[in-house]
C-alpha cells in the first residue's frame, strides 16, 4: 500500500486570518492528502507536538501577523525537542511574509514560502515533487 | 526507525516511537507484523471506550472534556479520532483535533505528556472505523494509556464496528436527530452501553431521553419475559447476541452540554462503572474473546488469500469461470485443495 501523505496545517500565535489556511486544507484534501488542521491561536509547542504525534510528512504554518521570524524557528526547535526530526519533514510557511524574510526563514530550515496570490495547485505540485527528495536524503 | 527500535522506544515511553508505530501499522508496512508480535503481550490493561453518533452531535467535544476529566482522575488518555476519507481522491480532512480544548486551561491538553491524540482517516471504509483501528488501540494500550477513547466517523448508518474494539460503547445523540424514528434506527438500541443526549441546552433533550429510556426498558422487559418462558431456546434467540453482550447492565441515559462541560463527571462515572461491571460480571472476557477470535480470523484470512495468490492457479480458474466451464463453488474447492497440497512446499 502506498503511504498516504499527511499534512499539518497550523495557525500559530495571535493571528485570526484563517481563510487561507482553511482554503488550503480543503484543496489539499481534494488533492488526495490527509490533512490535519489545528484551528486558530496555537502555540509553537502545541503545533510541534501535534506534528510529532500525528507523524506528519509536511508541517504547514500559516502566518499573517508579522511574527513569523520569532514563531517559525520555535516550531522547528520544539519538533526536535519532542523527538521528531524536522529534516525528514517538509516545512512550509504561507501568508503575509515580506520578501527579505523569506531568505531568513529558509536559513531556519523552511523548505519554501508561499505568499498571497500563490495558486494552491503550485503548493500541491511542490509537495509532490519535494517530499520524495526529502525522504531520500534522510 | 526499524521495527526493533520502534518496539523498544514504544515500550519505554517514547512518543515518537509510538507515532511511528502507528504510521507503520496504518500503512501496512512490512515492519508492522514484527511490531504487533512484540507488543501484543503488553496489551489488555487499558479500558477502551468508543464514542459513536451522527456527525455534529458533539463526539469530539465530549472526547475533549472526557479527556480532561480522566486526567483529573489521574488517568493517562490515548485518543483515536476517525474521520471519513474519500474513496475517490484518497484525501481526508481530519478535524477532530480542533476540538481538543479543556475547560480549565485549553493549552494543557495539546502538550500534556499524559495525552496522545491521533487522527485517522477511514480511507473509504464503511462501518465507522479505519481498517487498522484495532491494532492502533493495541499500540496505545502497550504504551501504557489507562483509557483509550475511540471516536468513530459518525456516518450515520449502523456503525456497529465500534462494539468490536470497545469495552464500553457510548452512543451520542442530540435533540434534533432524536425523534422516535432515529432512536429505532439501525442497531442504535443494541450497541450502546451508555447513551448520551448531548446539546441538552438546545431544548427537546427530555423528549429524546424519555424515548431512549422507554425503548431500552421495552427491550429489557421483553428479554426478561422471554427468559421466563418455557421454551428456553426461543428466549435465547429473541434476546440475541447483542443483549447477551451487556447482560445485567441497564444502559444509563445521560444528558450533557459538552461545550460547557455539563454532565461530564456523570458520564465519566458511568464509563468507569461500566468497566467495573464488565470485570466483575466476567462479561469483559466474553467480549475480548470474541474480539481476539475475530482478529485472528482476519489475519488468517489475509494470510490464506496471500497463499492462494502465490501458490495456486487461481487465474486459470477465473478464466474458466468466465467461460462458464466451472462454477465458483467447485473452483473454490479446487483452490483449497491446491493450497493444502502446496502450502508446505517452499
Ligand atoms: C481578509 C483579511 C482580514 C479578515 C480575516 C478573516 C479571516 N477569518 O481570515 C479580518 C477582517 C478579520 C482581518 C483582520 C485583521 N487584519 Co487582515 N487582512 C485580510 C486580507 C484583506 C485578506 C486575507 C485573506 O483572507 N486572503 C485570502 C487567502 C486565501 O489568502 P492567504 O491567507 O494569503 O493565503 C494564501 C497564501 O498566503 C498561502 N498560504 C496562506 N497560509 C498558508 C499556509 C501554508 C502551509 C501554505 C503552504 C500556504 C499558505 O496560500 C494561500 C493561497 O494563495 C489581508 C490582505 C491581503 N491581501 O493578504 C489583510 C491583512 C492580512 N490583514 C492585516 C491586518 C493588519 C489585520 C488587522 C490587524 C487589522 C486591525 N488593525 O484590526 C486585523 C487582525 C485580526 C487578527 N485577529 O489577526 C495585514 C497584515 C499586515 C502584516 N502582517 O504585516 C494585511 C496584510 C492587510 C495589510 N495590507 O495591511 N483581516
Ligand atoms: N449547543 C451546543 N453545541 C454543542 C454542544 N457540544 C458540542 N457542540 C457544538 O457542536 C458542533 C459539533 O461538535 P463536534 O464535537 O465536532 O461533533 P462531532 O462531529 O460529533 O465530533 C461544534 O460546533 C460544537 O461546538 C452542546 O452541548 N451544546
Ligand atoms: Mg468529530
Amino acid at each position: 500500500m502506498e503511504k498516504k501523505i499527511r499534512v499539518l496545517v497550523a495557525k500559530v500565535g495571535l493571528d485570526g486570518h484563517d481563510r487561507g489556511a482553511k482554503v488550503l486544507a480543503r484543496f489539499l484534501r481534494d488533492s488526495g492528502f490527509e490533512v490535519i488542521y489545528t484551528g486558530l491561536h496555537r502555540t509553537p509547542q502545541e503545533v510541534a507536538m501535534a506534528a510529532v504525534d500525528e507523524d506528519v510528512d509536511v508541517v504547514g504554518i500559516s502566518l499573517h501577523s508579522g511574527a513569523h521570524l520569532a514563531l517559525v524557528p520555535k516550531v522547528v526547535n520544539y519538533i526536535r525537542e519532542y523527538g521528531g526530526n524536522p529534516d525528514e519533514m517538509l516545512i512550509l510557511v504561507g501568508g503575509v511574509i515580506p520578501t527579505d524574510d523569506i531568505v531568513e526563514l529558509k536559513k531556519m530550515g523552511v523548505d519554501e514560502v508561499f505568499i498571497p496570490g500563490t495558486p494552491i495547485s503550485e503548493i500541491v505540485e511542490f509537495i509532490k515533487k519535494k517530499l520524495p527528495e526529502k525522504r531520500k536524503k534522510k | 526507525m526499524n521495527a526493533e527500535e520502534v518496539v523498544e522506544g514504544l515500550l519505554s515511553g517514547n512518543r515518537r516511537a509510538l507515532a511511528r508505530a502507528i504510521t507503520y501499522v496504518e500503512n501496512e508496512y512490512p515492519e508492522s507484523k514484527e511490531i504487533m508480535k512484540h507488543i501484543f503481550p503488553k496489551t489488555g490493561r487499558a479500558h477502551v471506550v468508543g464514542l459513536t453518533g451522527f456527525p455534529g452531535v458533539g463526539k469530539s467535544t465530549l472526547v475533549s472534556k472526557l479527556t480532561e476529566e480522566f486526567r483529573r482522575r489521574g488517568k493517562k488518555v490515548g485518543i483515536i479520532a476517525i474521520d471519513p476519507g474519500s474513496p475517490f481522491t484518497g484525501g481526508a480532512l481530519l478535524g477532530d483535533r480542533l476540538r481538543l480544548d479543556g475547560m480549565d486551561s485549553r493549552k494543557a491538553l495539546w502538550t500534556d505528556p499524559g495525552i496522545f491524540f491521533r487522527s485517522m482517516s477511514s480511507r473509504g471504509r464503511a462501518g465507522g472505523l479505519a481498517a487498522k483501528t484495532g491494532d492502533v488501540v493495541r499500540l496505545l494500550d502497550a504504551f501504557g494509556f489507562d483509557v483509550i477513547l475511540v471516536e468513530t466517523v459518525g456516518a450515520g448508518q449502523s456503525e456497529v464496528d465500534i462494539i468490536e474494539v470497545a469495552d464500553t460503547s457510548v452512543v451520542v445523540m442530540m435533540p434534533e436527530t432524536g425523534d422516535e424514528i432515529q432512536v429505532n434506527k439501525a442497531g442504535i438500541l443494541e450497541i450502546g452501553d451508555i447513551y448520551v443526549v448531548n446539546k441538552a441546552d438546545l431544548g427537546g433533550a427530555e423528549k429524546v431521553e424519555r424515548w431512549l429510556k422507554y425503548m431500552l426498558s421495552l427491550d429489557e422487559e421483553s428479554v426478561q419475559m422471554l427468559s421466563q418462558m418455557t421454551h428456553a431456546d426461543e428466549a435465547k434467540v429473541a434476546s440475541g447476541e447483542f443483549f447477551e453482550r451487556r447482560k445485567g447492565w441497564s444502559p444509563p441515559v445521560i444528558k450533557t452540554v459538552a461545550d460547557r462541560g455539563e454532565g461530564i463527571k456523570k458520564l465519566a462515572d458511568a464509563i468507569e462503572e461500566h468497566f467495573e461491571y464488565m470485570k466483575k460480571s466476567g462479561l469483559i472476557e466474553k467480549r475480548r474473546r470474541e474480539r481476539v477470535k475475530r482478529e485472528l480470523f482476519e489475519i488468517v484470512m489475509n494470510d490464506v488469500i496471500k497463499l492462494v495468490k502465490e501458490k495456486t492457479n487461481y487465474r486459470d480458474l477465473i478464466m474458466k469461470l468466465l467461460k462458464g466451464e466451472t462454477d465458483p463453488y467447485t473452483a473454490a474447492e479446487q483452490i483449497v485443495e491446491e493450497v493444502i497440497q502446496n502450502a508446505g512446499k517452499g
